[in-house]
């Protein structure tokens, strides 16, 4: 089934529920009607978390460019003792 | 002789390690040297599609020839500047490996990490296994507070509409069974870093097997390259495509 499909059926099923509520008033009407609003600002809610999260535990490397550098050197004297010129960056 | 290899449960594998090349004279022979350095053991070629570069890789790429033999390097080139997505379908054309390794020639995909990568789909036997910049073990250098805020909130946004099923949608440090590439690049159509994307969410949508393995990525291009309000659009265009047709 494609992705978008999935995503429908989940959406039609959480507004079927949210008309049963409307309609079965177990909860008080006005509650009900903003729920879809609640729903929507959790959401963004919990995207803007994550991201803020994600951005604080970003995992970042930077003895990685000075390993790289040292491969670069060893890399080029290897070829200049082997007579390929790979001139310079 | 191969009957006893065989009872042992013992296979040796070919990877066939491809490499789009554009104007990367000097990188890609630190690359073809730090992958013979990481893999002393492994049956292995390297296929550098090269477009046309005007700045000597080819010539570089036949001194490397040279140096470790044709049947190690193979240089499959085109006339000119093609795209990604073809220059692996090209690459594809001439791999006899039972693996294919995708990567960049600029230096932000080390060879060092391939070990893993084989080791990875050794043990889990997965069909595909992708290098992840985003988990603990692997990491980005050369990226600043800015550049990692729209990365880390393009990848929220993916996987909240996508559901995609790995951390790193835009990697394109990746092995693939060969069968497996064939058959997910044969349904892309994308350009550019959305078509990696498109490849990933692809396999996912296919059922096939994918496992992750943390890499470290050094961007020594970025501070050439910005990503502006263009690049944003497109990105987000690829997301609904996405969307709408996986």
């Amino acid at each position: 089934m494609k992705h978008i499909v999935k995503i429908l059926s989940l959406l039609v099923t959480i507004s079927a529920f949210w008309i049963g509520l409307l309609q079965a008033a177990i909860v008080p009407r006005t509650h009900t009607w903003l729920l879809p609003i609640y729903f929507i600002v959790s959401l963004g809610c919990y995207g803007l978390l994550m991201v803020g999260i994600g951005l604080m535990q970003f995992p970042t490397c930077p003895q990685e460019a000075l390993l790289l550098q040292k491969d670069i050197v060893e890399a080029k004297d290897f070829f200049k003792h082997k007579g390929v010129d790979v001139g310079s960056d | 002789m191969a009957d006893e290899k065989e009872t042992k449960g013992e296979k040796k594998y070919k990877y066939s390690i491809l490499i789009p090349t554009y104007n990367e004279r000097l990188n890609i022979a630190i690359i073809v040297y730090l992958v013979f350095k990481h893999l002393r053991d492994v049956d292995f070629e390297i296929i550098v599609v090269d477009d046309g570069s005007p700045d000597g890789t080819q010539e570089i790429v036949k001194q490397l020839q040279q140096l470790y033999g044709e049947d190690r390097i193979l240089l499959r080139a085109r006339a000119k500047k093609l795209g990604l997505g073809t220059a692996y379908i090209h690459g594809l054309k001439h791999a006899s490996g039972d693996f294919v390794v995708i990567m960049d020639a600029d230096l932000s995909h080390h060879p060092k990490y391939l070990p893993s990568f084989i080791k990875k789909q050794l043990e889990t036997n997965a069909s595909i296994v992708t290098g992840t910049r985003y988990v603990k073990g692997g990491g980005v250098h050369g990226w600043n507070l800015m550049r990692k805020l729209t990365s880390r909130g393009a990848n929220v946004l993916a996987q909240t509409l996508l559901w995609p099923g790995v951390s790193d949608l835009t990697g394109s440090f990746r092995l693939y069974k060969k069968s497996v590439l064939e058959d997910v690049i044969s349904s892309c159509v994308s350009k550019g870093y959305v078509f990696q994307m498109e490849m990933i969410v692809r396999a996912t949508r296919k059922g096939y097997h994918i496992e992750e393995v943390p890499i470290t990525f050094v961007d020594r291009v970025f501070g050439t390259s910005k990503l502006g309000g263009s690049e944003i659009v497109e990105y987000l265009k690829g997301l609904v495509y996405l969307l709408l047709t996986t």
